[in-house]
Parts: structure tokens; C-alpha cells; sequence
């Protein structure tokens, strides 16, 4: 497997000496194009750190990480690959958070289109790629409208179609369906599904949600920093 | 790229013109106190032009008759007109008092002048000019007098039958013009009882009754009630002449100070106003500081309740350099906004100042410049504040 996500011996340690908390241990992760697997696991097990790794917003003590079959980062070789780790989570990594985190004195398309005009494309093209995706995740018709006047799951749509907006090879969603009820929740996951296979991205769920775990072929558990991987019930979302 | 800045003002327009207005009150303060300034240094020029002269002449080593009091003799003239270059010489007083109509009062430049002389109002807005040799007078309108009104000066009651305009002392007093002889008569107009008691003293003094010498009492007497003295001698200079030249030559020959229309500048701008200026510089200091204060509060304030959408931007590849550009842009159009306002505000008010108030559009354009500058700088701890966000705060709790 060449592309999607690829994460070999990655671990993180906080602090030096006695105070140390080593935060992941070994972990191992390989997730293809169009996957969606989910990441569980208790409060304090480290999920939020992997995702922080991931997202190349702090850097792991050992190991390596691939994204879209580009090696980002390597302890043997130095750490971080490019410099401009700004610019990597613009262009190859989509965030998605607990809640929305729309700009708030943004319309919905340029809550979308910020990311393309941010990586440098023309205002036009960054406009129609935002409308592409919102067609694609029915919000369309709430393009001009400003996020405070979307409901939840409009607002986590908009939220799923900023992360897209770039086309990165991965997204990271971090407990996306939180703040919904199981019918918007399920909705999203959906949705995710439908997103991962249509932009052939890999999809990370983390997610304490029980309503959702059992949507999951593949989900990977995480204790104590150490992740074990199992396959989940694959449910089909009705 | 579209305008983040822009977008968050226009979203929360509201706010930001409230908070622009505050700032623009603030603003509108500070560029009264310049007009302020600005206008006693007009009404300075204002009335050393309204007088007509090139030269001040004035009593030997003082600066009057603006800044210091002075007193000639009211015959100097006639050996200033025989002097080469002098093309006109005038007798003037000037003296500051309350101008009473009725019950109602006007503090009042009270100027004594001969008609068709240097110290003459140079144009009147109604009535007309001085016909008669006593108790009429010309007013300023600023004095609130009408024509036709009877004001009163010491012991006498003058007819207002002209009205003039921005004819006011280096105070900001506006001016009554009067007949020179009415003039110098007030300066030392006394009432009937002190005319009596100066009179038994001089008759009780053995040097002045001298029962050898007729006649002498009488004469002394006399001349302690008519006023010989003036304020100034306001000289034109003939064509030809430089004021310089001609006020040298006054001072070597005739005993007397000399002052061209740059050197009473300086005494006016330079010294009389000099306290004043440094009152209205300390105000002006504190109130730019007031205002950096200000903009600095609301711009960390309002930066600070983004601080988690400025996290995720940061987290999705938003360049530290565009988010400070859009705090700096904020800073700047609140200062722009307060501004506009003030400079409205100012424009507005100052006709209702008793003083003066002249708003330059050059001390307009510097505003603007501190302004933006000040919003620049107060910014920067709210970019601070921005730059320190760790986009990491955006995952997880």
C-alpha cells in the first residue's frame, strides 16, 4: 500500500527524567486511500497526542509517518521533512473538530474556500471547489449563509467540506460526532464513508461515541500509548 | 485572498462603529485642543493684521502693549511722522474690562482709535464707521451687543453703531472700539468721591498750596484729571522702507521701543502663548496616550475572544503573518472609523467654543498619520498575543 497513511515505531514522550510520561509507545497504524477506521480509547490514553502527531502540530520523539506515500516524518533522518510544517497541514492533512469551529465572520463557502485561497489558488477556482463539495455534502443551499445561522449537522457538513477543500491525502477527525444526536451522528459517519471512498482520502475517527463504533471495519484501540487493532462490525448505516 | 479583516468587521459591524464612535469622541477631543491652539495663535496674527501697522511703537523696555503694559506720551507721534519712512503714526489704548449692557456683561478689549488711522476696524459687518468725536463705539459681534444698543464703559454709556468681526486680543477677548480721547479718559477715569479726595490731598500738600505761587494748585489739579498717556504708537511705513529699517531708526532716536510685525509674532506666538501652548501640548500628550491605551484594550480584548477560531486557522495552514495583518487591519480601521468621527465631531462643536477654535486641515492630515501609527503600535500586543496561539489548542479539549 503506497498511499494513505502509514505510521511505523511512532512514540512521544513528554518532559525528561523522572517527570517523563511517555505518551505513545510503538505505535502502528496503516490506513489505505478511502478508508475510514476509527481510534478509541479512554480519556488520557493518548489519542489526542497521536492526533497532534499526525497533524504535524507536535513532534513524536521516535518513529515515522507517511502520508499519501510521502515519508513526513522520520526520527533516523532527522525528524520533519519539510520545514513549512504550516503548509503541510494545509495542503496534505483535513482537520475535523469536536465542535465545527467555523469562522464565524465568514459565509459557508469561504469557511471552505479559505483553505484553497490560503494554499494560493485564485478566488474564483477556490469558490467553485468549495461550492463542489458543499453540492456534494448538501449544504449548497446555506452557501452564502453565515455559520451561526447553520444547525449542528449543517455546520459539521461545512466543517467535513473545509477539511476537503484542499483535497489532502488524510483527514483527522477528532470525536466529529459529539455534540449530535445518533441520527445526525450516524448521518455524519455516513457521510465520512461517502467522502473517503468519492476523494479516495484516509479518514481517523477519534471517537468515544458508541452510537458510531460499531459503522467501523477497522478501528484501533489505544491504552497506555500502545494501539492494538481490531477489525469492528463494518455496520451498514440505514 | 479575501479581506479577514474586512469579513470580521463587517460581521460584527455593530461593535466596531460603537467602539469607533467612543474612540472618535476621544479623537474629536484631541483635535479641538489642537484648534484650540491653533486658534490663539490666529486670533494673535489676527490682531496684530486687524491693526494695520507695521510697527509697534511702545514704552522704552517692555513688550507691550499685547504682553506687557505700556505708556507713552500721547505726543510721540507727531516726531515719529517726521521721521524718513514713517507714512502714518496713530495713537491707540487698549485696555481689558467688563462691557456692562444692562444686567448682561461682555469681557471686552476696550480699543481707543482715531478714525482713518492704523488701530481703525479694517471692515464692519453692519452699521457703519465712527462719525462723531465721542460715546459711540464699534463692537465685535462675539460681544453679543446690537446696533443701536447703549453699552457702558467706566462712568459712560456709548451707542453701538457698528458691528465688526474677528477683531479679538490675544485672550480671545472680542474687541469695543472707541474714540482715542473716550479711550484714554477711561483708562484713568476715576469715580467723583476718589476725584474729591485727590483733590483735598493735593490742596493739603504745602509743595503744591503754595500761597506765593497763584494758579499752581489749580494747574495741578488739572492735570491729574486729563490722561496723556497711550498704550502705542502703530506706525505704516512708506512704500520703499523696510519696517526693519524704519523701527531701528525709531529706537536709536526717539527713546522709545520698536517692534515690527515679526518680532510682536514672536512675542505674541512665542511668549505670550508659550504657557497656554505647553497646557494645550501636555493635554493633547495625554490624550494620544489615552487613546493608544484605548484601541490597545480593544483590539487584545477582541483578539482574545477569537483565540479559538485563531487556533484552528492556525491549525489549517493560516500564515502568522496574515492573522497579524488582520488584527493590524482591525486596529487601523478602528482608528480610520474613530477618525472620521472625531473629525466630524470636532468640525461640529468647535463654532461652540467661546475661544476660537481654527481646525487645520494639515493638523487633520497629521492626526490621521498618529492616529494610524498609534492603532499600528497599540496593536502589537494584541498580535502578541495572537502569534503565542498554539494551533494545538484546536484538538482535543
Amino acid at each position: 500500500m503506497d498511499h494513505g497513511i502509514h505510521i511505523e515505531g511512532l512514540s512521544k514522550r513528554y518532559g525528561d527524567g523522572d517527570t517523563a510520561v511517555e505518551a505513545l509507545k510503538d505505535v502502528n497504524m496503516r490506513i489505505a486511500p478511502g478508508e475510514v477506521v476509527g481510534l478509541v480509547g479512554p480519556s488520557g490514553s493518548g489519542k489526542t497526542t497521536l492526533l497532534k502527531c499526525l497533524g504535524a502540530v507536535i513532534e513524536p520523539t521516535r518513529g515515522r509517518m507517511t502520508l499519501g506515500g510521502e515519508v513526513i516524518y522520520d526520527s533516523e533522518q532527522g525528524g520533519w521533512k519539510t520545514p513549512d510544517l504550516r503548509a503541510l497541514r494545509r495542503d496534505r492533512i483535513g482537520f475535523i473538530f469536536q465542535a465545527p469551529y467555523l469562522i464565524p465572520f465568514l459565509d459557508v463557502t469561504d469557511n471552505v474556500a479559505l483553505l484553497p485561497m490560503l494554499a494560493g489558488r485564485a478566488n474564483s477556482a477556490s469558490r467553485a471547489r468549495a461550492l463542489d463539495l458543499l453540492r456534494a455534502l448538501d449544504v449548497a443551499h446555506r452557501a452564502g449563509a453565515q455559520p451561526s445561522e447553520l444547525s449542528g449537522g449543517e455546520q459539521q457538513r461545512v466543517s467535513i467540506a473545509r477539511a476537503l477543500a484542499n483535497q489532502p491525502p488524510v483527514i483527522l477527525a477528532d470525536e466529529p460526532t459529539a455534540p449530535l444526536d445518533s441520527q445526525r451522528a450516524l448521518a455524519v459517519v455516513r457521510i465520512l464513508n461517502q467522502m473517503a471512498n468519492q476523494y479516495q482520502t484516509a479518514i481517523i475517527v477519534v471517537t468515544h461515541d458508541e452510537k458510531i463504533i460499531p459503522t467501523f471495519k477497522r478501528i484501533y484501540h489505544i491504552r497506555d500509548g500502545r494501539t492494538v487493532e481490531e477489525a469492528g462490525e463494518g455496520r451498514e448505516i440505514s | 485572498m479575501i479581506s479577514l479583516a474586512g469579513r470580521d468587521i463587517l460581521h460584527s459591524w455593530g461593535k466596531f462603529v460603537l467602539t469607533g464612535i467612543g474612540l472618535g469622541l476621544l479623537i474629536g477631543a484631541t483635535l479641538t485642543m489642537a484648534g484650540v491652539y491653533r486658534g490663539m495663535v490666529d486670533d494673535a496674527r489676527v490682531l496684530l493684521t486687524n491693526s494695520g501697522a507695521d510697527i509697534w511703537v511702545v514704552q522704552k523696555d517692555t513688550q507691550g502693549p499685547y504682553a506687557e503694559s505700556s505708556s507713552i506720551r500721547d505726543d510721540v507721534y507727531r516726531g515719529l511722522l517726521g521721521m524718513s519712512g514713517v507714512a502714518q503714526a496713530a495713537n491707540v489704548t487698549y485696555l481689558t474690562m467688563q462691557v456692562r449692557h444692562g444686567a448682561r456683561e461682555s469681557r471686552s478689549m476696550v480699543v481707543g482709535f482715531e478714525p482713518g488711522q492704523p488701530g481703525e476696524p479694517g471692515y464692519l459687518v453692519a452699521g457703519r464707521r465712527l462719525l462723531r468725536g465721542h460715546f459711540e463705539a464699534i463692537a465685535d459681534v462675539k460681544t453679543g451687543f446690537k446696533l443701536g444698543e447703549r453699552i457702558r464703559i467706566r462712568r459712560h454709556e456709548y451707542e453701538v453703531v457698528g458691528l465688526t468681526r474677528r477683531m479679538v486680543s490675544s485672550g480671545g477677548d472680542p474687541m469695543v472700539f472707541i474714540p482715542l480721547k473716550d479711550a484714554q479718559e477711561a483708562q484713568f477715569l476715576k469715580d467723583n468721591d476718589a476725584i474729591i479726595a485727590d483733590r483735598a490731598r493735593t490742596t493739603a500738600n504745602p509743595a503744591l498750596n503754595r500761597p506765593g505761587v497763584p494758579g499752581l494748585l489749580d494747574a495741578v489739579t488739572a492735570s491729574q484729571t486729563v490722561n496723556h498717556s497711550v498704550n502705542a504708537v502703530l506706525v505704516k511705513v512708506g512704500a520703499g522702507d523696510t519696517a526693519a529699517s524704519v523701527a531701528q531708526e525709531i529706537r536709536r532716536w526717539k527713546h522709545v521701543q520698536a517692534y515690527t510685525r515679526e518680532q510682536m509674532e514672536e512675542i505674541l506666538i512665542a511668549k505670550l502663548i508659550a504657557t497656554s501652548a505647553k497646557q494645550i501640548g501636555m493635554f493633547l500628550a495625554i490624550l494620544t496616550v489615552v487613546s493608544a491605551a484605548i484601541v490597545a484594550f480593544i483590539i487584545y480584548t477582541m483578539t482574545l475572544g477569537k483565540i479559538r477560531e485563531i487556533a484552528v486557522l492556525k491549525l489549517i495552514g493560516t500564515r502568522n503573518r496574515t492573522i497579524a495583518g488582520m488584527i493590524l487591519q482591525q486596529a487601523l480601521g478602528l482608528g480610520l472609523i474613530g477618525f472620521i468621527v472625531g473629525k466630524i465631531s470636532a468640525t461640529l462643536w468647535a463654532p461652540a467654543f467661546p475661544k476660537y477654535v481654527l481646525l487645520e486641515t494639515a493638523d487633520a492630515m497629521r492626526a490621521l498619520v498618529i492616529v494610524m501609527v498609534v492603532c499600528a503600535l497599540a496593536s502589537t500586543l494584541a498580535i502578541r498575543a495572537a502569534l503565542k496561539v498554539d494551533p494545538a489548542t484546536a484538538i482535543g479539549g
